[in-house]
Order: C-alpha cells, then sequence, then structure tokens
C-alpha cells in the first residue's frame, strides 16, 4: 500500500493509503476528504479536485496535458505553479509518500 | 448473444434475463422505482422483451457501458433507433451521437465554450438573477414551482448566455421536449412529438446561424471556432443546436427536482437554510435523486463480454442512469434525499467521454438558485395536485403548486 499526504491550509496533516493506479482524487474520495469536492468523478471536466504540489514531488510528475492546462486556469483557488488536478495524478511505487496541499476551496 | 427465431424475431440467449418491464410507459414513469429494482435484482444484464434491447440497471455495469464507448457506440445513435438501420429524424447531432475521433475535436469546442473559466464570468449574472426571481416569487407568495420557477429562472439566464435573441424563446421548451422523446420507442410520445416539430425545427436552424447570435454568448463563442480552423462552417451550427436541444429541458427538470425535493423533505431545507453553502450540492444530491435525464442508449460495434454474457455486435444496450443512481449496491440509503451526502460518481451527467458538457452551466444554476432560496425562504408547502410530465427520457413535473414563506 502507497501513501499520500494531504496537508490543509491550516497545516493539518491527513495521511492516507492509495492503490497504485488510481487516481489521488480517487484515493481521497475514498477516505473522505471533503477538500477534494471532485464534482464531475474524474473525467477532467469541473476543476473541483485542485492541488497544490509539494515541492519535492513537481519534478516526478508527468507534464500537464492540454485539457489540465485549460481547467487549472478555472480553479476557483489561485492557480500557482506548483497547481494540478488531483484526478490526473496517477499513483504509482515512485510517488509514494507524494505532498499536495489542499486549496483554500474548490467552487 | 442473440438468435433468429423461426418466426424471424430476434430472441435473447436464454440466460439473460427477459422482462417484461416497458421503461417508456406511462404507468413506468408514474412510478419507475419498483421496476428499477427488479431490472437490478433480475441480473447485471437484462433483456427487455418489449423493445427488443438489452438494459443495465446496476451502477457498475452502466458506469462500465458509459466508459466504453468504442464497444458500446454513440454514433448509431443514443435513442432506440439505429441509425444504421434507420433515417435519424433530425440531421445527426456531431457530438452527442458521435464517437472518436470525430467527437474529440467538436467535444474540445463545447468543452472550452463552457470551461470553469467561462462559469467565473457568469456566476454574478446568475446570483442576481437568482435573487431577484426568489424576491420575486416570495411576493406572490403562492405559485406553479415548474412553470414559473424550474422553467422562469434557466429561461431568464440561459438563452441570454446564449446569446438568443429575445423573439421565438417559447420554441426552447418544446423543441428540448422533442428531442428527448424522440430518443424513445416509436410509442405515442415519440410520434407525437414529432408530428408537432416542424415549427421548432425551423426555430431551431435559424437561431443556430452565426448572424442570430449575440456576440459574447456562447452561440458566439462557437462560431468563433470556425475562423481559428477548429471547426467548419457547416459544424458550427450543429454545436450551437446542441445548446439548444440540451441546455434548456435539462435544468428545468434538475431545478424543479431540486424544489420538489425540498418541499417533500423539510429537515433537508432545514439544513440548507442553516448551511447556505450546501446549495451546490443540494442541487447535485437532486440530479442523483430523480435523474432529470433517466436513460440513454448505446450500440455495441463487436461482440463482447457485459455482466458475464456474451452479446453480439449491433446490439442496442438501454442504460438506466435513474436505477444506477439509486442502486443499494453503490449507494447507502439510496432512496433517501441528503444534501450532505458524497454525490459525486453519480451518473446522473453520465460518465466518460459524453459526459454531459454543460454539467457547470447547470450546477451553477442550481447552486445560484438554492443558494438565494437558502437565505431567503423559510418554508415550501405542497399546496395542491402534483402532475407528472411525460417525456420518453427526462423525469420531471408539469405542475408543482407550492406557498412560499420568507426567512
Amino acid at each position: 500500500m502507497l501513501n499520500i499526504n494531504f496537508i490543509h491550509p491550516d497545516g493539518r496533516h491527513e495521511r492516507i493509503d492509495a492503490r497504485a493506479g488510481e487516481s489521488a482524487m480517487m484515493a481521497a474520495t475514498r477516505h473522505g476528504i471533503a477538500a477534494i469536492v471532485a464534482e464531475c468523478g474524474g473525467n477532467a471536466m469541473c476543476a473541483t479536485c485542485h492541488v497544490y504540489v509539494g515541492d519535492d514531488w513537481l519534478g516526478r510528475l508527468p507534464a500537464i496535458g492540454d485539457e489540465e492546462d485549460a481547467l487549472l486556469d478555472g480553479t476557483a483557488a489561485e492557480r500557482l505553479t506548483n497547481s494540478r488536478l488531483s484526478c490526473r495524478i496517477r499513483i504509482a511505487a515512485d510517488l509514494d509518500g507524494l505532498v499536495l496541499h489542499l486549496p483554500e476551496r474548490q467552487i | 448473444m442473440s438468435v433468429l427465431t423461426e418466426s424471424g424475431l430476434r430472441a435473447a440467449d436464454a440466460s439473460v434475463p427477459g422482462l417484461d418491464v416497458d421503461p417508456f410507459a406511462i404507468e413506468f414513469f408514474d412510478d419507475p422505482y419498483p421496476a428499477h429494482a427488479r431490472l437490478r435484482d433480475a441480473g447485471p444484464l437484462v433483456y427487455l422483451d418489449k423493445w427488443s434491447v438489452y438494459g443495465v440497471a446496476r451502477y457498475a455495469e452502466v458506469h462500465a457501458v458509459l466508459n466504453d464507448p468504442m464497444t458500446f457506440c454513440s454514433s448509431r445513435g443514443v435513442g432506440l433507433s439505429d441509425f444504421a438501420k434507420e433515417e435519424p429524424w433530425r440531421p445527426q447531432s456531431i457530438i452527442l451521437e458521435a464517437d472518436p475521433p470525430a467527437h474529440t475535436r467538436a467535444r474540445a469546442v463545447l468543452s472550452h465554450v463552457l470551461s470553469p473559466t467561462a462559469m467565473k464570468h457568469l456566476r454574478d449574472r446568475f446570483a442576481a438573477a437568482a435573487a431577484a426571481k426568489v424576491d420575486e416569487l416570495l411576493a406572490r407568495k403562492s405559485f406553479d414551482a415548474i412553470a414559473d420557477l424550474a422553467e422562469a429562472y434557466p429561461m431568464s439566464v440561459f438563452p441570454d448566455a446564449l446569446g438568443l435573441k429575445a423573439e421565438g424563446r417559447e420554441h426552447l421548451l418544446p423543441y428540448a421536449g422533442l428531442v428527448f422523446n424522440a430518443f424513445g420507442p416509436p410509442n405515442q410520445l415519440r410520434q407525437d412529438a414529432i408530428e408537432r416539430s416542424a415549427p421548432h425545427q425551423a426555430y431551431v436552424a435559424e437561431q443556430c446561424q452565426r448572424e442570430n447570435l449575440a456576440p459574447g454568448g456562447f452561440g458566439a463563442c462557437i462560431h468563433a471556432r470556425v475562423d481559428s480552423g477548429d471547426i467548419t462552417a457547416e459544424e458550427a451550427p450543429l454545436l450551437v443546436r446542441s445548446l439548444l436541444s440540451a441546455g434548456i429541458d435539462t435544468t428545468v427538470n434538475g431545478l424543479g427536482a431540486a424544489i420538489y425535493c425540498l418541499a417533500r423533505f423539510p429537515e433537508q431545507l432545514a439544513r440548507l437554510r442553516r448551511d447556505p453553502s450546501l446549495a451546490r450540492n443540494a442541487f447535485e444530491e437532486a440530479v442523483r435523486f430523480e435523474s432529470p435525464v433517466q436513460t440513454f442508449f448505446r450500440t455495441t460495434t463487436r461482440e463482447v463480454e457485459l455482466g458475464g454474457h456474451r452479446i453480439g455486435e449491433g446490439e442496442k444496450v438501454l442504460m438506466f442512469l435513474g436505477s444506477a443512481n439509486r442502486d443499494p449496491r453503490r449507494w447507502d440509503n439510496p432512496d433517501d434525499y441528503d444534501i450532505t451526502r458524497r454525490a459525486s460518481g453519480h451518473v446522473g451527467f453520465g460518465s466518460g467521454i459524453h459526459m454531459c458538457v454543460g454539467q457547470l452551466v447547470a450546477r451553477l444554476e442550481g447552486e445560484t438558485f438554492l443558494s438565494a432560496l437558502a437565505r431567503k425562504v423559510a418554508s415550501i408547502d405542497i399546496t395542491g395536485p402534483v402532475k407528472r410530465r411525460y417525456n420518453n427520457t427526462l423525469r420531471g413535473l408539469e405542475n408543482l403548486p407550492i406557498t412560499i414563506t420568507a426567512a
């Protein structure tokens, strides 16, 4: 079992387990992390599973696709250089321990 | 797998449970839930003898079919009619009734026009219109929540967002009703709708033209993509048509569902009033609970295994979205309307590459209206007979007489 560390805006840590192959969004939803709203259920349409990726991890993720890039322009919280959609982050062994910061708002 | 019987009629593989349920009959529309349970409990795949089609009514299979668009295609129509055998009643949609790669290009244009960024520009306007509508309704106190609210509010914001002319908008709801009836079988509802379709079709065809769409609206934004070479001048009006077909009646029934839920379950209205930030989820949960779009078909492009059975190429498969959204295999207490439920994952907007491209507009309309209601309305009481509106695909009401009081 792999791990993802979600860090809330107030600094609170939440460490959850994730399965290889699932998205970070799916893992968060399974564990009831309410700050990952994921309205569209992982279809890359709503930009409500926005996360800020921890510094050390950004370079390990695949590049942002055009679709994700356009959606990130519409996030409710400010888009930063480390913004990603968690439905597009596929969990694998090399992402074990991934750190994702949660934004203040998704809508 | 289908076999030909001596009479030449097609019959299903005997191991697939055959049911006599007609999901397009008036009795079914009046109360679909016992039949949904029968369909789900009969097995992961059923055969509907009445229309000679396969059906999936459990969440897992509905989700699987929606997410395998190359096997379960849309280009042969998403209604009962198979476009490989029958001429479509109107020119085929280049997005709803298309498969990749053609679908991908058209879809990208509408996704962009209806993106989260585009919604940011509409939010304040929609919220102001919602607040004004709630004030107006509070002054009237008693009214029909379908005509005066569920229809009136989307009609006050969506046609303007699209950039439609003021004249002729009365064709929009009849046209949408027609489109959704036409996905059904050749029953009375479909025949009557198509017989009366000519004036509505003429209106829609005209409004889809570039010169009839106001600058800055969704329609003009679609046509602008002709200039950048993303779509052709022939395709643009058809994409505008998709918004006219699917952008109004769906949100009318979604909002109608939400009001009907809040009127029936006052404890949920009380929760919403205590925390108006639940407005968006209260709408989402109403979409799960009532599933304004009840069904869609797909057609198999090859022999495939589904629910443990082999089915052949060219078979129509009916997906019961409303049943999937209340499948106890997927949802806890599925028959409870709970505005704090995590409704994400419901298939009321579909799933996969054909998932409702206008879902953000629908949610924005639902959220802004319910948010205004949460702040201004103390109670909703049903004060007269509730009458259902019958449509082959859409679930909603004809009349919902209510009285509201101010907070």
